[in-house]
C-alpha cells in the first residue's frame, strides 16, 4: 500500500501569484494513495525541508511529490532531504509548476488547472517508481586546463597547490595569453609583464604542472571523473628538450619579413621565432608556411648554427592521449576584425589602429620600443582621437550586442598615459557612456579628465578621411554642445569589441558544453554557479565565459580551481542510477540500441539461456555499461522489442504520466 | 544568356552613353540585355513610407514583366537599381505591401518577389567574372589611376542591396583592375554627392561633391568612374580640379575596344 | 493639445516603421550626416523629439528638405533605429497636406540647366511633393 506525500511550494510569489497553491494542495490531497498534502512558502528552505522530513517520518511516506520549480534547480536538494529522512532518493518526483506553469501563463484559473494536472502526473509516476541506488565511478586525479592565458595559469597554479597534477594545453607557442601584449594594467598601472611573468615561471617550475604549448585538444570522450582527451602537439620542428632558447637560429634565418602576430602585424619576425623574450617555454618554433626549408627544401641554416642540435625538420604532429577527472576551459578572447567598420578608414590608413595595436605601440618591448609613433611615417602624433564602442552594443549584423566591458577603462588608461608622457599631445575620447564599475575605476577615469586634461566628448565619430598630408580628418558629433566637430588627428584608436576565441565553438562541441549565441560558454546558473558549465566536470574561467578584466579573471580562475579540487579530492563519484537496462529475455540482439548510443555505453554479449527441453541456447543480448550510460533514452526508443528501458523513467512510468494528464 | 533590361528614363536621354556602352559591351561579353517592351520611370528614389503603394507600382510592373519572361532583371543606373531592388524586397517580406499591390494590379499570377534583380556590375562580377573580362580587354587602362565613386544608392541600405561591404567595397575597384587600371581607394567614395538636392539647393550639392572630388584628387585619382547619372552630373558640375568623370560602361566599352572614349559627355 | 501630439507621433511611427525607443543616444547618426551644417535639426534630434512628441518644430523646419536621403545614418546606426526614415515620415506629414507641396513643376523651370539629368527632377519631385 503506497503512502504518497504532496508538497506544494509557493516559491514566494513566483508560483503563488499565478497558481492557487492551496487549491492545488487540496485537490492533489484527494488523489488515491496520497495521505498527506500541504503547501508552504519556500519548500527548499530549512523550514520547508523540515516539513518534508517530518512528514516522511511521521506519516511513513513511501513516496514524495514536490510541486515546485524546475528539477534543474532543486531536484538534488529534495533528493537529499528524502535521504536524510530515510526515504530512497529516487522515490521523489518534482512537478515543475514554475518554469512550466506559473512563469509562462497569465490566467490564474488555467494555470491552477494545469498545475493540478502536472501534479497528478508526478503522483502517477512516483507510484511506479522503484528505489534506485547510484553506482560509483572512478575519479582520475588529474586536471586539464585548456588555454594558457592568465585564467588558465591561475587555475593551474591553484589546482597544483592542492597537490593535483595539471596539464595546460595552449595553442600558441608560449603561455601567457593577451596579458603578455599589454603594457600597463588599469587602474593601478602595474606593468602587466611584471605581474604575469612570475606566474608563468611558477607554472614552468611547478612539478605538478605540465605545459603542452603549441598544442590543441582534438578529441574528448568520457564524462566527469573519467575524461579521455586526445591532445595534438603541433610540430614546431624544434626539439623542446634540446632547445636552450639562445636565439642563434633566429639571427641567421633569412626569412625576415613575416608579419609578427605578437605585434599584430606592426613589425616583422623571422620564419623561426620565439614570440617574445619572456616566452614559456623559451623554445623556438618554425612557421612551416614561411620556412624555405619546409616549403621548398632549400636553406637549413638554422639547423647548421644550432649548437644544441635541436632543429628537426622531420618532426611530425604528435597525438597524446591522457585521462582527466576535470577540465577547465580558459580559451580567452580576441578583438573583432574591423573590416566591416571602414567608415573609420582602418583599411585605408596605417594610422588608424585598434586598441590592442595601440597597446603594442606604447609597450617598451613593442615595434617602436615604447615610443608612441605613427605607424605610417614614424612621426610623433600631436592629436589622438579614441573611438569607443566599435562593434560593441551593436544590434546590427556588423557587431556584437553586448558591452565589451573593458574598453572604457583601457581607453582611459591609454589616454592618461599618453597625456602623462606627452603633455603636448591633445587627446580626445568619443564615448556613448563611460563604464567604470570596479574598485578605483571611476576615480581613475576622472583623473584622466581632471588631472591630465583628456577631452572626453559625449558623441560618436561618423567618418575618418585620411589626407595625403598625413592627417586624418575626423568628423564626429558632440551631443552636449550640439555640434558636428571636424578634428585633424594624427592617430585614431578604435576600441574594437571583444569576442570569444575561434577555438571555443569547436571545443564546446567536443565537450558537449553549452554556449550562448555570442560563443561565450554558458554557466550553470548566471548568479549562483558562475564557474561551472551545466555539463558535469567542465569548469569555466576567464573571458571565454564573458567579457571581463584581469581581477575578475583571476578570481574566477581561483573559483574554478576550487571546484576542480572539490571534485578531484574524491575517490569515487556517485553515478546517475537512471541508466538504461536491457531485459535479456526480450532482447533479440538486433544492435539498434548499440548504433544509436552517443556514448558507446552498449555492447553485445553471448549469454546462455536455459530452454524448456533442457537444452541451452546461446543468444546475443545487449548489455549496458551503467558507468558510461548518461540516461539519454535514445536506445529505449530505438529498441523494437521494448527490451530496453530506462531506470527511473520507464516506459510504464511515462505512459502513466500521460494517462494522468489526460484524465 | 539574356536578361530583361530596365534602362530607366535618364539612360534614354541625358545618360545615353551609359546605356549604349552597356549594350555594346554585353554582346561582347556574351550576354544580351533585352529591354522590357513596356516600362515606366521608377521614380528615382525609393519611397520610404510604409504606406506608399502607388509609387512602387512601376517597379513591380517591371519585375512582373521579367518574371513572366522567365528572365532575371538587370539595371545599369544605380538609382533604378536601388528603387527596384528595395521594392522587390518589400514584395518578398512585407505582407501588407504585397497584399495591397497585388490587390491593385490584379495580375493573373500574384507577384511575391520571385524575380532576381542584378546590377550590371554584379553580372560582370558574378556571371561573367572579372578574370574572364580581363582576358577580353583589348585596350587596357594601363597606368591610369582611377577612383571608383560608389555614391549612396549602390550600397545602401546594405541589408537589402547586398552588393558589397558597404564601408569597404571592392566591386568597382576589381572592375578597374580587370580593365587594366590602377584603382585609387579614397575615403569619400561612398559618401553622398548631393543627389536630388542639387535642384533646389545647388550650393549644398556643391559642398558635398566638392568634398568627394577633393578627397579623390588628394589620394591621386586621375579620373573617376561612377554608375549613377545624377552623381556624374553633380561631380562634373562642381569639379574644380579637372577630374574627368566617366560611367563605368564607357570605360568598359573602351577597354573592350568597342568605342572611343569621348571627352567627358557634353564636350567639356 | 497633448492628444494631438501623441497622434502625430503615432502617425510618424506608422508611416516610418521606426521604433524610436531603440535609440541609445550615441550620436553616430549626427556624426555621420554629411549635411549637418545645412540642417536645423539633426538626425539624433529627430529621433529624440519624435519620442518626446515634440513634432511641431520638426514640421516647420527646413531641415526636411535638406536631408539627402543618403542613408548613411541608417547604415551606421548601431541600434537599427533608421533616423533617415523618420525624417521622410515627418516630411510626408507636411507634403501630404492639401496645398503643401514643397516643389511644383512650374517652380522647376528656372532651376534647370541643359545637362541636368531627368533623374534629378523626378527624384526631387518625388521627395518634395505629392
Amino acid at each position: 500500500m503506497q503512502r504518497i506525500g504532496v508538497f506544494v511550494c509557493h516559491c514566494g510569489t513566483n508560483i503563488s501569484a499565478t497558481v492557487d497553491v492551496h487549491k492545488v494542495a487540496e485537490i492533489l490531497g484527494r488523489e488515491s494513495s496520497v495521505v498527506y498534502s500541504t503547501d508552504y512558502q519556500y519548500m527548499c528552505s530549512e523550514a520547508g525541508q523540515n516539513i518534508i522530513q517530518n512528514a516522511i517520518r511521521d506519516r511513513h511516506l513511501t513516496g514524495a511529490v514536490i510541486c515546485s520549480c524546475s528539477p534543474r534547480m532543486h531536484e538534488t536538494t529534495f533528493r537529499k532531504t528524502a535521504a536524510r529522512a530515510g526515504l530512497n532518493s529516487f522515490m521523489v518526483e518534482i512537478a515543475n509548476i514554475r518554469e512550466q506553469c506559473s512563469w509562462i501563463h497569465k490566467d490564474k484559473e488555467d494555470a491552477t488547472q494545469k498545475a493540478i494536472a502536472i501534479g497528478r502526473a508526478a503522483i502517477a509516476k512516483v507510484l511506479l517508481n522503484t528505489p534506485l541506488v547510484p553506482g560509483e565511478s572512478p575519479v582520475t586525479k588529474r586536471a586539464l586546463v585548456i588555454g594558457g592565458g592568465i585564467a588558465g595559469i591561475q587555475a593551474a597554479l591553484d589546482i597544483a597547490e592542492a597537490g593535483f597534477e595539471v596539464d595546460i594545453v595552449e595553442s600558441k607557442p608560449t603561455i601567457g595569453g593577451k596579458m603578455t601584449q599589454i603594457d600597463k594594467t588599469f587602474p593601478t598601472l602595474d606593468c602587466a609583464a611584471c605581474i604575469l611573468t612570475p606566474k608563468m615561471v611558477d607554472c614552468a617550475q611547478n612539478e605538478k604542472i605540465h605545459i603542452y604549448s603549441y598544442s590543441e585538444v582534438v578529441k574528448v570522450k568520457g564524462f566527469v571523473g573519467d575524461f579521455e582527451v586526445t591532445i595534438k602537439k603541433k610540430a614546431r620542428y624544434v626539439d623542446e628538450n634540446k632547445c636552450t632558447g639562445c636565439g642563434a637560429c633566429i639571427e641567421k634565418c633569412p626569412m625576415k619579413k613575416v608579419p609578427d602576430e605578437f605585434n599584430l602585424g606592426l613589425s616583422n619576425r623571422h620564419a623561426i621565432y620565439i614570440p617574445f623574450a619572456q616566452a614559456i617555454p623559451k623554445v623556438a618554433t618554425i612557421d612551416a608556411m614561411q620556412c624555405r626549408m619546409l616549403t621548398s627544401g632549400k636553406c637549413g641554416i638554422c639547423s647548421k648554427v644550432c649548437t644544441a642540435g635541436a632543429i628537426d625538420y622531420k618532426q611530425k604532429d604528435q597525438f597524446i592521449e591522457q585521462g582527466y577527472g576535470a577540465i577547465v576551459v580558459a580559451t580567452g578572447f580576441n578583438p573583432i576584425s574591423l573590416d566591416k567598420f571602414d567608415e573609420f578608414a582602418y583599411s585605408q590608413s596605417k594610422d588608424v589602429v585598434s586598441s590592442l595595436e595601440f597597446e603594442r605601440l606604447t609597450n617598451a618591448a613593442g615595434p617602436t620600443n615604447g615610443v608612441l609613433l605613427r605607424p605610417s611615417d614614424g612621426k610623433h602624433p600631436h592629436t589622438i582621437v579614441f573611438v569607443q564602442c566599435v562593434g560593441s552594443r551593436d544590434t546590427t549584423c556588423r557587431g556584437k550586442e553586448y558591452c565589451s566591458k573593458i574598453c572604457c577603462m583601457y581607453t582611459a588608461k591609454h589616454a592618461l598615459l599618453t597625456r602623462e608622457k606627452y603633455p603636448d599631445t591633445e587627446v580626445y575620447v568619443f564615448y556613448i557612456d563611460v563604464r567604470t564599475p570596479g574598485k578605483g575605476f571611476d576615480e581613475f577615469y576622472r583623473r584622466a579628465v581632471e588631472q591630465y586634461g583628456v577631452h572626453y566628448i559625449k558623441g560618436m565619430v561618423g567618418k575618418v578621411v585620411p589626407r595625403s598630408d598625413g592627417k586624418l580628418e575626423v568628423q564626429a558629433s558632440d551631443l552636449i554642445m550640439g555640434e558636428q566637430l571636424h578634428i585633424d588627428a594624427d592617430l585614431v584608436v578604435l576600441a574594437a569589441a571583444m569576442e570569444s576565441d575561434k577555438s571555443a565553438r569547436p571545443l564546446a562541441t567536443m565537450l558537449t558544453a553549452s554556449m550562448d549565441t555570442n560563443d561565450f560558454f554558458t554557466e550553470a546558473h548566471p548568479k549562483l554557479r558562475p564557474v561551472e558549465s551545466p555539463t558535469a566536470g567542465i569548469f569555466l574561467a576567464g573571458a571565454c565565459q564573458g567579457p571581463k578584466d584581469i581581477p575578475e579573471t583571476v578570481a574566477q580562475a581561483g573559483a574554478a580551481a576550487s571546484k576542480v579540487i572539490g571534485l578531484l579530492v574524491k575517490n569515487t563519484l556517485k553515478g546517475n542510477p537512471c541508466v538504461a537496462q536491457s531485459d535479456e529475455l526480450m532482447c533479440n540482439g538486433c544492435s539498434s540500441c548499440e548504433k544509436v548510443c552517443p556514448y558507446g555505453a552498449i555492447t553485445y554479449v553471448d549469454k546462455e539461456f536455459k530452454m524448456p527441453n533442457r537444452t541451452i541456447a546461446i543468444r546475443r543480448v545487449a548489455q549496458v555499461n551503467p558507468a558510461v550510460c548518461q540516461g539519454c533514452g535514445a536506445c529505449t526508443v530505438a529498441c523494437p522489442s521494448g527490451a530496453m528501458d530506462l531506470k527511473g523513467f520507464s516506459n510504464k512510468e511515462i505512459l502513466a504520466e500521460v494517462d494522468a494528464i489526460c484524465r | 544568356m539574356t536578361y530583361s533590361y530596365f534602362p530607366g528614363c535618364t539612360l534614354k536621354n541625358k545618360a545615353k552613353e551609359l546605356d549604349e556602352c552597356a549594350r555594346l559591351s554585353s554582346e561582347c561579353l556574351g550576354f544580351t540585355l533585352q529591354e522590357l517592351p513596356q516600362w515606366q520611370c521608377c521614380g528615382g528614389v525609393y519611397p520610404l513610407g510604409k504606406d506608399e503603394i502607388a509609387t512602387k507600382l512601376s517597379s513591380v510592373r517591371a519585375l512582373v514583366a521579367a518574371r513572366d519572361a522567365k528572365q532575371d532583371l538587370v539595371t545599369v543606373c544605380s538609382a533604378c537599381h536601388n528603387v527596384i531592388k528595395q521594392v522587390n524586397n518589400d514584395m518578398q517580406s512585407d505582407k501588407d505591401i504585397a497584399l495591397k499591390v497585388n490587390n491593385y494590379l490584379q495580375l493573373d499570377q500574384p507577384y511575391s518577389g520571385e524575380t532576381r534583380v542584378y546590377h550590371y556590375l554584379e553580372i560582370l562580377r558574378d556571371k561573367v567574372g572579372f578574370d574572364t573580362l580581363a582576358k577580353l580587354v583589348r585596350e587596357p587602362f594601363t597606368g591610369k589611376k582611377i577612383g571608383a565613386y560608389y555614391g549612396c544608392l549602390l550600397l545602401r541600405p546594405s541589408k537589402v542591396m547586398r552588393m558589397d561591404n558597404s564601408e569597404n567595397p571592392r566591386i568597382i575597384e576589381d572592375f578597374i583592375r580587370a580593365i587594366g587600371g590602377e584603382p585609387v581607394v579614397y575615403a569619400m567614395r561612398n559618401e553622398c554627392c548631393g543627389g536630388y538636392v542639387t535642384l533646389e539647393d545647388p550650393q549644398s550639392a556643391k559642398i558635398r561633391s566638392g568634398k568627394v572630388l577633393f578627397c579623390a584628387k588628394d589620394q591621386g585619382a586621375e579620373l573617376l568612374v561612377t554608375a549613377c547619372p545624377l552623381c556624374q552630373y553633380n561631380l562634373q558640375k562642381n569639379d574644380d580640379y579637372g577630374i574627368p568623370i566617366y560611367y563605368f560602361t564607357q570605360l568598359l566599352a573602351r577597354a573592350l575596344g568597342l568605342r572611343e572614349l569621348k571627352g567627358v559627355p557634353d564636350g567639356r | 493639445m497633448d492628444d494631438n501630439r501623441i497622434e502625430e507621433r503615432e502617425e510618424i511611427e506608422r508611416i516610418s516603421g521606426v521604433d524610436v525607443r531603440k535609440c541609445m543616444r550615441c550620436g553616430k547618426c549626427t556624426a555621420t550626416c554629411p549635411c549637418y551644417d545645412e540642417m536645423e535639426y539633426h538626425p539624433h534630434q529627430f529621433v529624440c523629439m519624435v519620442e518626446k512628441d515634440e513634432i511641431e518644430p520638426l514640421l516647420k523646419s527646413k531641415s526636411l528638405y535638406k536631408c539627402l536621403s543618403c542613408f548613411a545614418c541608417v547604415e551606421r546606426c548601431p541600434r537599427q533605429v533608421e533616423p533617415g526614415k523618420l525624417v521622410e515620415a515627418v516630411r510626408l506629414m507636411v507634403i501630404r497636406q492639401q496645398g503643401r507641396n514643397h516643389l511644383n513643376p512650374d517652380m522647376i523651370v528656372k532651376k534647370l540647366d541643359d545637362r541636368m539629368p531627368q533623374q534629378a527632377l523626378v527624384s526631387a519631385l518625388r521627395k518634395y511633393s505629392k
